[in-house]
């Protein structure tokens, strides 16, 4: 992993810091779960952060980001607050998403986070809808869009790099191969182990990058977008990586061996990218240990953030399913609850 | 004014818009150089270029997800499916993503795309290319589903479609695309979405028809006043999200009967919902319960004579709407 020459200090610590946030706001969300804080599914990162702050480094602030339910890290590392994120997953009024979505469904406009999708494959038609919008407008922004490799099975993949390949769109598929779809392992649901090569048929080029490593991920999804904006196509990122934990929280893990987590944890990105800032000298263990815990305070904050944030309030219930003009004519929703209808948009 | 086919008032109102509005476009297979499988596109591409007027592959969930990306990031897109048959492929990305992205993410962003589609039964095509499903579309909250009958409506409601914030299906009619009607040629010209159509007044029953079953409701209509003096009246609901039920309602307090004529599945169809809400709003103004006609509770099949008899015609309109008199006999005889 020595062989990508690290970015500017500064840049190198930043990383850093944003890698270790995403930890411990994950750990913290596990447990807030456990303490039914946090309902529905959870689907933690944990040994992904590589991944996530690798890639999100190489995006500019216009380019468009997208990715899968298990998306509490991208948000952090575009910038999303850490109160909101966890508010959301609280399922309260100060959430990202004024606890419409969930930890499936996080979604930050103003970073052009486009969102945590709960559907397999669904946010691959998206992502070239982004590209097709800067296409058309004519504008530099590129689309980033992850999915995990169960996601390659599905008939969006193949027909979304078909389109975009076809229609020359500036978008960056990064498969986040992580060995398994849910508990099923890579060689037992996709004939093409190497996943990289599965946009050959349709002309997007492929690129692999080292998952758990930071510096790998950003260098290749650097020049990945840089493909994909100068010659207007798409490409293909195979980042391989590893989770730490099951696929959501109630996951008992039978598929994988404790040995084969053993070996995997050893190459725990936040542990080699920090040992490597202490070796190169960026970094002492103070400064790191510090790191860590600015970390801790701001996911305490966090969780503090989201306890006091109240409950959305019921008359909010249909707030946005429509987007409404004062001009309102006929029934758009119908309030079913109780004795009686009445239109759901005279709620709010 | 000016008479003109249904096909060619859509083709109308897409080209005002595309003229109106730089960021409209269209996408859909084989709507170029082909100019649509029923020519509703014809001449857009000529006049508007491969950009705006563009052909797809036969990918129908992922074309509709990519406009549903775009419609999220600024353009309005305006999507065909070939026929509502092909939908079934992209209800992953109607329903999740284009019906739910707004709300799941607290409003923060709208979705302004119509899928355009026809549906309907009559061409012998058999189950799989048969399909009427309004009645799915309007179970899903977050879409808004116009049904057109009439090349005016069809003009005005696409019009008000492609401005409109929100996802539109816009369910067209195989059948219809050859009809012609008097269209208005004003470029401001749109109809709101939620404003039912009186098609015939009457006071003696109410039926209200759906898609194309609104013609075939006025057809029979005609004949319950010619031959058994029972004067209907005909409601066009255009659009069945939003619906304007105040207008039923009026009605059904005027003539104390209603019947519903859809040319789909009678499960959880339209009339099914439309017969709750009339008799939950309306019951004290009930003489006698609400009456369905449907299509069969099959799958479409292929011969003629089968396929004549799984849509409804106006002889069962009729049939139903006598049943409701309870004496067919006076019926007949007025």
């Amino acid at each position: 992993m020595a062989d990508n020459p690290l970015p500017a200090n500064e840049t190198a610590i930043d990383w850093l810091r944003s890698m270790t946030l995403i930890r411990r706001f994950e750990e913290r969300a596990g447990e807030q779960y456990t303490r039914a804080k946090i309902g529905g599914f959870l689907h933690l990162a944990i040994g992904e952060e590589a991944t996530i702050v690798g890639a999100v480094a190489a995006l500019r602030p216009d380019d468009y980001m997208i990715a899968t339910y298990r998306s509490h890290g991208q948000a952090l590392a575009r910038g999303s607050e850490p109160g909101r994120v966890m508010a959301e997953l609280f399922g309260r009024v100060d959430g990202l998403c004024r606890g419409r979505g969930g930890s499936m469904h996080m979604f930050d406009l103003e970073r052009r986070f486009m969102g945590g999708f709960g559907i397999v494959g669904g946010n691959l038609p998206l992502a070239a809808g982004f590209g097709l919008t800067s296409d058309y407008l004519g504008n530099d922004d590129a689309a980033l869009c992850q999915f995990g490799d169960g996601a390659t099975n599905q008939g969006t993949f193949g027909e979304t790099l078909n389109i975009a390949a076809l229609w020359s769109l500036p978008v960056v598929f990064m498969v986040t191969n992580n060995q398994f779809g849910m508990g099923t392992s890579l060689e037992r649901h996709s004939a093409q182990t190497d996943l990289q090569r599965k946009g050959e048929g349709f002309g997007v080029p492929g690129l692999e990058c080292d998952g758990m490593d930071v510096v790998d991920t950003w260098a290749v999804t650097t020049e990945a977008l840089r493909i994909a904006r100068e010659q207007r196509q798409p490409v293909l990122v195979e980042a391989i990586n590893y989770r730490f934990r099951g696929h959501s929280i109630a996951d008992p893990e039978d598929y994988r061996s404790a040995e084969e987590v053993g070996e995997w944890s050893k190459r725990d990105p936040l542990v080699t990218f920090g040992d490597r800032l202490v070796a190169e000298g960026i970094l002492d263990t103070k400064q790191r240990e510090t790191i860590d815990l600015e970390a801790i305070e701001a996911v305490d904050a966090a969780v503090a953030f989201a306890d006091a944030s109240p409950e959305p309030e019921p008359s909010s219930l249909y707030d946005d399913v429509y987007v409404l003009t004062d001009q309102v004519r006929g029934w758009y929703s119908a309030d079913h609850r109780g004795a009686g209808l009445q239109k759901g948009e005279n709620l709010s | 004014m000016a008479e003109m086919r249904y096909r060619e008032a859509l083709n109308q109102a897409l080209a005002e818009e595309l003229e109106r509005d730089p960021n409209v476009y269209l996408m859909g297979q084989d709507i170029s150089v082909f100019g649509g499988a029923f020519k509703v596109t014809e001449g857009l591409m000529d006049r508007f270029g491969e950009k705006r007027i563009r052909d797809t592959p036969i990918s129908e969930n992922t074309i509709v997800g990519l406009g549903v990306g775009s419609a999220m990031t600024g353009l309005r897109p305006v999507v065909e499916l070939m026929t509502i048959n092909f939908s079934l492929l992209a209800l992953d990305q109607i329903i999740n993503h284009a019906a739910h992205v707004r709300y799941m993410f607290g409003g923060q962003v709208s979705v302004p795309i119509v899928v355009r589609m026809p549906q309907g039964a009559g061409h012998q095509l058999g189950p799989t290319h048969s399909h009427s499903f309004e009645a799915l579309y309007l179970h899903v909250p977050g879409l808004l589903v116009a049904t057109p009958s009439t090349a005016a409506d069809a003009k005005g409601l696409l019009k008000t479609a492609i401005r409109d914030d929100n996802p539109v299906i816009f369910i067209e009619h195989e059948t219809l695309y050859g009809q012609r009607g008097e269209v208005p040629g004003d470029a401001d010209f749109t109809i709101p979405f939620g404003l039912a159509a009186i098609r015939r007044k009457g006071s003696d029953v109410t039926l209200i028809g759906i898609s194309r079953m609104a013609q075939t409701a006025e057809r029979a209509a005609e004949q319950l006043a010619a031959e058994h003096g029972i004067e209907a009246e005909v409601i066009d609901p255009r659009t069945l999200r939003p619906l304007d039920l105040d207008t039923i309602l009026e009605s059904v307090a005027k003539t104390n009967r209603c019947v519903i004529v859809e040319e789909g599945w009678p499960h959880g169809g339209v009339g099914a919902n439309f017969a709750a809400l009339i008799q939950e709003q309306g019951f004290d103004d009930l003489d006698a319960p609400v009456g369905r006609v449907t299509g069969v509770d099959a799958p479409m099949p292929y011969a003629k004579s089968l396929e004549q008899i799984s849509f409804p015609h106006e002889a069962q309109v009729i049939e139903a709407t006598l049943a409701l008199f309870g004496d067919r006999k006076r019926a007949s005889r007025a």
